[in-house]
């Protein structure tokens, strides 16, 4: 999962280091776009919600009975996203009863449509979501989906003004994590630098 | 001849108490200690669903002794409680001296107000950031609370557990040596405890944001031998 790091309020920047992509629980993960406020708080209850599941009933929720869950504050969500207050997200988590990852996209009434290779949400989705379908197969490994993570969000960035690119003059990169049998890990803002340094270096002249 | 209609409160509530008290004593006991990384809970449980011992928040944990479907009651109001005062405020302003205090408020009332009192018998731990701020309270059955330092037994054959606990307990102790005092004071002379008989979890200080970890199965069978 990946998400870039701007936040605007109309056509201004508000925010350059804003995380869009936090640890639902130990094993899932949740993206998100659209008004930024709503969004956090809603991050912030659903992983509430998850962890006092699991204290209360001894065991976690399932990955569909937590994409559930996410699909009730949605749809709870509607009128407010009515008067303007959207807010999409992205779920994902390792599901330990299929051995297998899945993701879940959704929509602003709470509808969830399992992908079964990619998912993208945002202003700059549809932009990010060319270069991942162009890029994206089944045999790709830990190193190579982060790097087709980083080239999506550069290319959103380059044609979405509100979606913000690397920023090397503050050492500010998108928050990319992966989630696997051991668990929702966010990689390291230098090895992420790294692979944009790479990805950037690779580009070579191409676009002079 | 007429029925005395009247009960001197001193003979209500030693009524009362001793109804609890004989409710508690018929089940099996559980101990929590400190040890150098944490906080011990380990209960004498051959149950491997109904829990005995069970995580509150990020630091604080609970044991119930006594009858199940009231201290499981209790168990789950304190993790919403602290859930929500935590979502409310900050995960910081949860503390145990809170929650026990809170218990104490549901024990009292029962104990003086309904029908019958709850006959349960609680532990609420939680672990600081080093040793010295570990804390223990004691609840009982008529909402008193006991702070506590090293360690609390509750549940039946207290006494005499504590009185092994006492003779085999000391500070800083590992993990392992922190398990084989519990479970032998739980055994006694003359029993073994093996891991399905038993239920044991800890707070642990190198355990990151949630402290609560479980001891089962093959972990458990290790640190017992």
């Amino acid at each position: 999962m990946a998400g870039d790091r701007r936040a605007t309020s109309g056509s201004l920047i508000s925010s350059r280091s804003m995380e869009k992509v936090f640890p639902a629980d130990s094993h899932s993960g949740v993206a998100i776009s659209g008004v930024a406020g709503p969004a956090m708080e809603m991050v912030r209850l659903f992983q509430l919600q998850l962890e006092h599941y699991e204290k209360v009933e001894g065991v976690p929720l399932s990955l569909d009975g937590k994409a559930n869950q996410l699909s009730v504050m949605l749809r709870e969500n509607l009128p407010a996203a009515m008067q303007g207050l959207v807010v999409v997200p992205i779920f994902a988590g390792y599901d330990h009863r299929s051995g297998t990852g899945r993701l879940f996209q959704f929509d602003v009434t709470g509808g969830r449509y399992e992908e079964g290779d990619f998912a993208t949400v945002g202003s700059g989705s549809l932009h990010a979501s060319t270069v991942v379908k162009l890029r994206h197969h089944n045999d790709l490994d830990g190193d190579g989906v982060v790097d087709v993570a980083v080239e999506a969000l550069f290319q959103a960035a380059d044609e979405d003004s509100a979606t913000g690119g690397p920023d090397p003059l503050r050492g500010i990169y998108p928050v990319v994590a992966r989630i696997t049998a051991e668990g929702f890990e966010r990689l390291d803002e230098s090895d992420v630098a790294e692979r944009t340094d790479a990805f950037l270096a690779g580009l070579g002249d191409s676009y002079r | 001849m007429t029925m005395p209609m009247y009960v001197s409160p001193e003979q209500l509530m030693k009524d009362r108490a001793d109804y609890a008290r004989k409710g508690i004593s018929r089940g099996r006991a559980a101990v929590a200690s400190t040890y150098a990384n944490g906080v011990l809970l380990c209960a004498e449980n051959p149950s491997n669903t109904l829990r005995k011992v069970g995580e509150i928040y990020d630091r604080i944990a609970f044991v119930g002794v006594g009858k199940y479907s009231e201290f499981d009651q209790l168990r789950i109001a304190g993790v919403r409680h602290a859930d929500l005062k935590g979502y409310s405020f900050s995960r910081d302003d949860v503390d145990a001296l809170w929650l026990a205090n809170q218990y104490a408020q549901i024990l009292g009332q029962y104990f003086t107000h309904e029908m019958k009192p709850l006959e349960i018998e609680m532990i609420v731990a939680e672990i600081g950031e080093e040793s010295v701020s570990d804390q223990l309270f004691h609840l009982l059955y008529d909402g008193t609370v006991m702070d506590t330092r090293g360690f609390v037994v509750i549940g039946g054959e207290a006494d005499v557990i504590r009185g092994r606990m006492e003779e085999e307990w000391s500070q800083e102790m590992d993990l392992s040596e922190a398990v084989s005092v519990s479970v032998s004071a739980l055994a006694g002379p003359d029993r073994t405890l093996v891991p399905d008989d038993l239920e044991v979890a800890v707070l642990s200080r190198e355990n990151g944001r949630r402290a609560f970890g479980r001891l089962e199965g093959g972990d458990l069978a290790g640190l017992l031998n």
